[in-house]
């Protein structure tokens, strides 16, 4: 029977009241007495050479508080990158300055040259105009192909090329690979995009600085994802404000997706420009704004190769590849078509031999960091892109040619340096057959025959890596970060409970399945335990929420501070039951003497600790508060199978998704419900990659696809209603509650199954001659490949 | 946006003199021109509603005919289903809220390459009837964002030819959702007009060799023979010219075959 509470049960998402009602609190919400408003005056063009900024008039304008340039931060920090890559030659990537405000150069249409401060946003937006920029265009590097040529028109000057890395993994693989593809008796080659995406959350980004000049305390509001990690970055490294003098706030937030997570430039402006006028000042980004400065997602172009034996074992996959950087090194770029690319390129299947190769480049374009899976959508894409291609080219059935390679044996040491705790693949597999009824297939597709449409099959597997991450690991693979996570479980005198966490739900849910987790550890009602988050005065750490890690590292961290909360309820019990410690248990919120019909409920031992009147005060202290670090000591492993159906009509090359089934294996479930949110959301972004959206730039490096009426965003209409199941359940291995985490693996295990169903459609309308066809795949794309 | 006054005449005579003003401007539903404003690409000093003019407003029938007040809504031609290629085409403008707001008058005096109403002025031969004369749908537009109005002329209403069969085909631009082409039939006894938007550099266009096909055929078959020269079509993030031809062409087959 499904349960009404606690771990397991589809308790309705509390948090979902105030947003449907229009009493959720996001940063925009937030005014303080006295602000000013701050308008940032962009480039236009992609390069160029900045000679001078004349503000003279600006300043004379009404309302006008102050006009920063570059100039004013020469002093100040640049940006940070988060994760330095090695390459593979052992070098340090190369690593540009990321001044707040543009010094000498601009080097992407959206790069800010200056910031006018003003009583009233307009005001601030006229001042901008009066503004003189003495700009010298230089020629715009875009094509990632061109700009690491030799020669190149460089982005940064003071770098040797716009190559930021030439990193391979593993390095010393690398001849073995090479054997093994010559002799390979089978090889299958794709040359394919993972085409650049902006992640376009519904809220913008907004920052409002502020200044106490009683404290010398500084206080940023913004929308992030991780407050913490940006009063780390933003204090240690750009501003120089220590901890203690530094409080940042996130609180609602309307979506992130990962580009919410990195520290960007105009945070640290208005926390800057706060203390400089000694006045809150605040920005509110437009949405034109946004998709010429919030950092893009994706962007790789790629070869991969996969070599089989006469038996059709892989026996080595090869992968190279091209990063787009963008202008400058967002917060964790480097680390997104490496480590969290390279590593999941084994997929779920017993490949002995991989090499892969990725060459990070800088262009004059908006830099691009971690979006929705962040490197292992791009992992997946290739490999299971070239699967099916592999299965066409043998003329065997793609899903028996996986099976066949499945890994099935855990704990499974890969060949890219991971180790996966468990799984089951032909569970998922066997699932997805069921709920995606595989076996009806042939009956739809003459159906759809019967009215003129092509109807067509994609699978897909996938693999991920999340529960980011193990702290010592990811240090040796070059981030400047730990990214444990921290939680404090706050009991009050009546028993009710806070639970103060470094994780931020912004969308997620936490605020109803964070309470689940406790609720079943004490046996008390969910409703008596809230979820504090998203401002760094309140909770004790937290590196935040990204890479599917919120329940799996948080979540953990949270479960043993309860367990520090139980050992001391327990020996409180014990002393107002007069037993012996090892005699008390706790079930149900009732502290019981095993065998006997004593008991005292919950609240007696939390007032008790409280109001210590009766009370063993020289064991121990009163309250009842804990707080526990939790570092990770491997990553989690989430798979699973997806199947897509879509119609192509051949006229109009339209493509319409007629079925999408996903099993998953996400380990054990807080809130079936919840999850099952996450993964129809990220399939809904998977199917925007796969078909509609694209961050498109010209050579020029004006961003073409800049706002709605060209940048096509998935509506529900673009998506049938989903099958999704996660009952296939391997625990995790290695943290308390067995979780693996599902924000990111519908946005990962989508787009390869769509595309393999596009071309399953063209092949099974005799347009045998199209074997890819890159995203998204739009209309036009599709009928070019029918008529190419 | 730049500040600016706001009025609201009640009358097509206070409009007009509240439009002779420098810098005075005609505001429909707004849903072109305030998104404009917003991004300071338009910057008038005075907005002159058009929304509060009764007589500009609603759907009368009459003779064969149907008139629609400039200011008519979207939303309100949908409701009115006067025939049914008209009735498809205003029911699936944008979403419910452009619908509410957008206005005939407003989309046909802009004249967005891709936008849904000019195709079915020019398929439907209707008269556009201004403050100041009556102009036919083949002599008001005249390419791209550029009509026969003149300054401060405004639309009072349309007057379309209720046809014997009409159907709209709107294949939509995925991101924006206007027509990446759209094409509307409409069969009168005298013969068959075809009226393309969403296609051609030079904004929306008759397919004559369509038309004469059609009138002697109304049947998809009928064009199975006809290509269009792809030359003079819009190539965009969105689509080739010859994309766009084939588009034309299989959405004119289309409409054929659901004309009613
Ligand atoms: C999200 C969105 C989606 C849309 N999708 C579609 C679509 O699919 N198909 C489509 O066809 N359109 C679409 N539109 C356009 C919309 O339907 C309106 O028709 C169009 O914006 C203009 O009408 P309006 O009444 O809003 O005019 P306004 O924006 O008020 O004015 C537009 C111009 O016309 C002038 N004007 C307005 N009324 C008159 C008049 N009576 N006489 C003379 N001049 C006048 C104004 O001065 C201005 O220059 C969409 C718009 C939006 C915002």
């Amino acid at each position: 029977m499904p349960k009404d509470s606690g771990i397991g049960a589809s308790s309705k998402r509390r948090e979902d009241v105030r947003f449907l009602t229009g009493a959720g609190q996001y940063t925009d919400d937030i005014n303080i007495h006295g602000q000013a408003y701050v308008h940032f005056l962009r480039s236009s063009i992609a390069h160029g050479r900045l000679n001078g900024v004349d503000t003279s008039t600006a300043e004379t304008m009404p309302g006008v508080v102050r006009i920063f340039t570059g100039s004013d931060f020469e002093g100040v920090g640049g940006l940070p990158c988060g994760w330095q890559v090695t390459d593979r030659h052992g070098e340090p990537m190369q690593e540009p300055a990321h001044p707040v405000l543009a010094q000498g150069k601009v080097r992407h249409v959206g790069d800010p040259i200056a910031a006018i401060i003003a009583d009233s946003p307009s005001q601030a937006i006229d001042a901008a105009e009066a503004i003189v920029v003495d700009l010298e265009e230089l020629p715009a590097v875009v094509d990632m192909k061109e700009a690491v040529k030799n020669g190149a028109t460089k982005v940064h000057d003071d770098l040797t090329s716009n190559l930021c890395y030439d990193w391979g993994f593993v390095e010393e693989n690398k001849d073995a690979v090479g054997e093994a593809f010559e002799q390979a008796a089978h090889v299958t080659t794709l040359e394919l995009v993972n085409q650049r995406l902006v992640a376009n959350p519904m809220e913008p980004r907004v920052a409002i600085g502020n200044y106490n000049r009683a404290n010398d305390e500084s206080t940023l509001y913004t929308t992030s994802q991780n407050p913490h990690v940006i009063r780390l970055l933003m204090g240690a490294f750009v501003l120089g404000i220590p901890e203690h003098k530094l409080r940042v706030v996130a609180p609602d937030v309307g979506g992130g997706f990962g580009t919410k997570i990195f520290h960007y430039a105009e945070e640290a402006f208005c926390t800057f420009a706060a203390r400089q006028i000694n006045r809150a000042v605040k920005w509110t980004c437009s949405r034109s704004e946004a998709f010429m400065s919030d950092a893009h997602g994706r962007d790789h172009v790629t070869k991969i190769e996969l070599a089989l034996d006469a038996d059709n074992n892989f026996t080595a996959i090869r992968t190279d590849t091209l990063a787009n950087m963008g202008a400058y090194l967002s917060t964790f770029a480097p680390s997104v078509p490496t480590w969290l690319h390279g590593t999941l390129m084994a997929g779920n299947y017993k490949t002995p031999l991989i090499y892969v190769n990725v060459k990070a480049v800088f262009t004059n374009t908006v830099a691009v960091d971690a979006y929705r899976g962040a490197g292992r959508p791009e992992a997946t894409f290739q490999l299971e892109r070239l699967i099916d291609k592999t299965a066409r080219e043998l003329g065997v059935d793609p899903i028996a040619l996986r099976r066949q390679n499945f890994i099935t044996k855990f704990p499974y040491a890969t060949p890219v340096a991971v180790e996966y705790d468990t799984g089951d693949y032909v569970a998922t597999m066997d699932k997805l057959e069921q709920i995606a009824d595989l076996s009806g297939f042939e009956a739809r597709r003459k159906k759809s025959e019967a009215d003129g449409q092509l109807r067509g099959l994609g699978i897909n597997c996938y693999i991920e890596a999340c529960g980011i991450a193990p702290s010592a690991l990811v240090g040796q693979l070059g981030a400047r970060a730990g990214l444990y996570d921290a939680a404090t479980v706050r009991v009050n005198a009546t028993g009710t409970i806070s639970v103060m966490v470094g994780a931020h739900s912004h969308g997620q849910g936490h605020e109803t399945s964070f309470p689940q987790v406790v609720a079943e550890m004490l046996g008390i009602d969910e409703g008596m335990i809230d979820i504090v988050h998203g401002d760094s005065s309140k909770i004790p750490f937290g590196m935040g929420t990204y890479g599917s890690r919120s329940i799996a590292v948080c979540g953990s961290a949270m479960v043993r501070a309860t367990e520090k909360i139980i050992t001391k309820a327990k020996k409180i019990a014990s002393h107002l039951l007069e037993a012996s410690e090892a005699d008390i248990e706790l079930k149900d919120g009732q502290f019981n003497v095993i065998g006997t019909d004593k008991s005292c409920a919950w609240g007696d031992v939390t007032l008790a600790a409280y109001v210590p009147h009766n009370y063993p005060l020289e064991e121990i202290e009163p309250g009842l508060e804990e707080t526990a670090f939790y570092d990770p000591s491997n990553f989690t492993y989430p798979a699973g199978a997806y199947a897509c159906e879509v119609e192509v009509d051949p006229a109009t090359g339209k493509v319409t998704i007629e079925r999408f089934s996903a099993a998953d294996d996400f380990g054990n479930v807080i809130n079936p419900m919840i999850v099952s949110g996450q993964v129809h959301g990220g399939i809904g972004q998977g199917i925007g990659q796969a078909l509609l959206e694209h961050g498109i730039y010209d050579e020029n490096g004006q961003l073409l696809s800049g706002s709605y009426m060209d940048y096509a965003m998935p509506r529900a209409s673009d998506v049938p209603f989903f099958e999704v199941d996660h009952s296939c359940q391997t625990p995790c291995t290695h943290n308390p509650l067995g979780v693996k985490g599902c924000g990111e693996a519908g946005a990962i295990g989508t787009p390869p199954a769509v595309v393999n169903a596009v071309i399953d459609a063209l092949h099974s309308g005799g347009h045998t001659h199209v074997t890819h066809i890159d995203m998204p795949v739009s209309p036009s794309r599709v009928w070019s490949a029918i008529n190419g | 946006m730049y500040n600016f006054e706001f009025v609201k005449p009640l009358s097509v005579a206070d409009a007009v003199s509240a439009l002779s003003d420098d810098g005075a401007q005609a505001l429909g539903g707004g849903q072109t021109l305030i998104p404009t404003m917003k991004q300071r690409l338009a910057s008038p000093d005075i907005l002159v509603s058009l929304a509060n003019i009764v007589e500009m407003r609603g759907v009368k029938h009459f003779s064969g005919n149907v008139t629609i007040g400039g200011a008519t809504t979207h939303e309100a031609v949908a409701a009115a289903d006067a025939f049914a290629g008209l009735t498809t085409l205003a029911g699936n403008i944008g979403d419910p809220a452009v619908r509410n707001r957008g206005t005939i008058g407003g989309s046909l005096a802009n004249n967005d390459p891709a936008a849904c109403y000019p195709a079915a002025a020019l398929a439907t031969g209707a008269t556009i009837t201004t403050n100041s004369r009556d102009i036919a749908a083949d002599d008001y537009f005249q390419g791209m964002f550029t009509t026969a109005l003149e300054e401060g002329e405004i639309i009072t209403s349309v007057t379309m030819p209720i046809p014997e069969a009409s159907n709209y085909q709107k294949f939509d631009q995925p991101a924006s959702r206007f027509a990446l082409v759209g094409v509307f039939v409409a069969k009168y006894a005298e013969g068959v007009r075809v009226a393309v938007t969403g296609a051609s550099e030079d904004g929306v266009f008759r397919w004559s060799e369509a038309e004469v096909a059609l009138s002697a055929n109304f049947s998809a078959d009928a064009i199975a023979n006809l290509s269009l020269d792809a030359s003079g079509m819009i190539k965009d993030l969105h689509g080739s010219k010859e994309y766009r031809a084939n588009l034309v062409k299989v959405l004119t087959g289309r409409a054929v075959g659901l004309a009613s």
